[in-house]
């Protein structure tokens, strides 16, 4: 039953993800110098495979190559621009009818220039102008479709579902030690352990849920406050947090599970390995329209533990370049015997 | 009438020890000798109380569960050992592969009481299995006149083979080590340099290198050392060291 249905949900996000991606799909910006270098490189890139195809010596090579070219460069000099000045009118039709322009476009192109070729400046015809349009026209298929293949791979809607992979995950050993934990209370302490059990039902309530939009960062906090009060269950004095939050505005919003996943990483490098235990400073503040989050923790080189850090700062930093690209950025360093994370994100409000 | 069970309890979290000594509490025949926060008290706990058992949690502070068992090896008598842990892919499937007993948290009164009866003291060829779990011990632990002296790693000057034993040197004093200086070499090879074929030393005791004249009047590379009088020679196969220096 429960196999059933994950399994139906998934079928129906992959088969709105390909709608979705097909109704948005829009031609290349034929505005763009990289688009043209890339088509430039493309087609060039299949000349020199035919031209490896045709010669049966190497000799042969680049005497067809240079007979290839010649025939070649000018039909792309002359669709390049072609499209250039096309191209606000070809933005605005259909995809699909835009498409057929550019093929149709191409053939056209790739007959007259054929033509010319032969007729004034009296070329050993490579091929005939039918045969020029059908080769330009699967050319112009390939690259058109290297084109829609590129933009399917950055579209929004596969970055969504890259997204919900990319889930904050539970470290199995946060919850068996929290359990534990739990568990030692019950017999000494019943009053701690319910409202250890309600803060955990919270925490994984958050957890379990789907993450897609941005809450404000007080509710993050508040989060993470439940989280720690968690973990000083088992780690007692040792785990000391200073928040330095008198400046930050409550209402910014940042992407869900942000900062909980740094402080797990903060008291699993940082708290646990120390015999006295240590004190994780977070300190959050704006400046100039960005919102910066520091967090650091005590960090000895000799406790540096495999790469399950590396992991969590890569997930964090790949779902903060999901939500804002380049406007936001994660960085990290060792110094000084600390251990420091700085986030920074655009302050954008509700 | 059976016999009273000793055990000592190692883990660095207070409601973990709770929970066993709760757990323990149910159980006939055992008394708890002693209870530590991280593997180098265990031992000196362990040192005192002579215990039957230990059971340690692998994931501790100072020295870890794994390299606790290794050094308890030395301890006369020498005490079962059962391991603890809430999650530890690597060391669960090496446990598993090995033979080696261990118990998951949240433990369970029937496992434990299990494990309890059928607790038996690490093979050699199970503490070699335990070896790759770790990056490399934190200590060398050195039997002298029936007790176990823990050296810490970083206070260690240079490691110099003799005859049977490898010397341990320290700032203090010297101590006589079982075991062989090319193992030591594999493991702390982040640490020691070789600089001679029957000599570690560690990079940051090094305080310079000087040219003499040996007895033959030709020069030789020595290393000076911080702490220490002595100096160590270096061979000519390692004098590269000395120019990256």
């Amino acid at each position: 039953m429960f196999n059933n249905n994950t399994l139906t949900c998934n079928i129906h996000t992959h088969f709105n993800l390909e709608r979705a991606v097909r109704k948005n799909s829009r031609l290349p910006n034929l505005h763009n110098f990289g688009i043209h270098l890339r088509i430039l490189l493309i087609v060039n890139l299949l000349a020199v495979l035919a031209a490896m195809l045709l010669s049966k010596e190497i000799s042969e090579f680049f005497p067809l190559l240079a007979e290839l070219s010649a025939v070649i460069q000018p039909i792309i000099l002359m669709s390049m621009l072609s499209l250039y000045v096309l191209y606000p009118l070809l933005s605005k039709l259909n995809y699909w009818l835009g498409i057929l322009v550019i093929l149709l476009l191409e053939l056209v192109i790739s007959a007259t220039v054929v033509v010319f070729l032969t007729r004034y400046f009296s070329f050993e015809a490579v091929s005939s102008p039918i045969r020029a349009s059908v080769m330009a026209g699967v050319v112009t298929a390939i690259v058109l479709y290297y084109f829609y293949l590129q933009q399917r791979a950055y579209s929004p809607a596969i970055a969504e579902a890259r997204l919900q992979a990319l889930q904050a995950r539970i470290r199995p050993h946060f919850l068996f030690n929290s359990i534990n934990a739990v568990l030692s209370l019950i017999r000494s302490q019943p009053k701690r352990a319910e409202s250890a059990l309600e803060d955990m039902a919270d925490l994984f309530r958050v957890l379990m849920a789907e993450n897609r939009d941005l809450v404000p960062i007080s509710q993050e906090i508040a989060l993470c406050r439940q989280y720690l009060n968690i973990e000083s269950l088992r780690l007692e004095s040792r785990l000391n947090v200073t928040w330095q939050i008198d400046d930050m505005p409550p209402e910014a919003l940042i992407p869900p599970l942000i900062l909980q996943p740094l402080l797990e990483n903060a008291v699993y490098h940082g708290i646990e390995p120390m015999p006295e235990g240590g004190e994780i400073v977070v300190a959050i503040s704006t400046k100039h329209k960005e919102l910066h989050i520091n967090i650091s923790n005590p960090y000895a080189p000799e406790n540096d533990h495999h790469n399950g850090n590396k992991m969590a700062l890569k997930n964090i930093n790949e779902r903060l370049k999901l939500h804002f690209d380049l406007e936001a950025s994660l960085k990290s360093e060792a110094k000084n015997n600390r251990y420091n994370v700085h986030i920074r994100l655009p302050y954008e409000a509700k | 009438m059976s016999q009273i069970l000793k055990i000592l309890i190692a883990d660095d979290e207070a409601p973990a020890r709770n929970r066993l000594r709760d757990l323990l509490g149910d159980i006939e025949n055992i008394s708890i000798v002693a209870e530590a926060k991280n593997g180098k008290e265990a031992l000196d706990f362990a040192a005192e109380s002579k215990p039957d058992l230990m059971l340690l949690d692998i994931r501790m502070p100072l020295m870890d569960g794994l390299e606790t068992a290794q050094h308890a090896q030395k301890l006369e008598p020498k005490p079962n050992i059962i391991f603890t842990t809430a999650y530890d892919v690597y060391a669960i499937k090496a446990f598993d592969l090995n033979a080696i007993d261990y118990l998951l948290k949240p433990i369970r009164l029937e496992r434990l009481q299990t494990a309890l009866d059928k607790a038996h003291a690490l093979q050699p060829k199970q503490i070699e299995a335990l070896r790759p779990l770790q990056k490399m011990r934190t200590h060398l632990s050195i039997h002298e006149r029936g007790r176990v002296i823990l050296v810490p790693i970083n206070e260690i000057v240079y490691l110099r083979a003799e005859l049977k034993y490898v010397t341990v040197r320290t700032v203090e004093r010297e101590y006589l080590l079982e075991e062989s200086l090319t193992n030591l070499e594999t493991e702390f090879s982040e640490q020691f340099l070789r600089l001679h074929r029957n000599c570690l030393v560690a990079s940051q005791y090094i305080a310079g290198y000087e040219k003499r004249a040996d007895e033959n009047n030709d020069a030789q590379w020595h290393a000076l050392l911080k702490g220490v009088p002595e100096t160590i020679a270096i061979s000519r196969r390692q004098q590269h060291l000395v120019r990256q220096h």
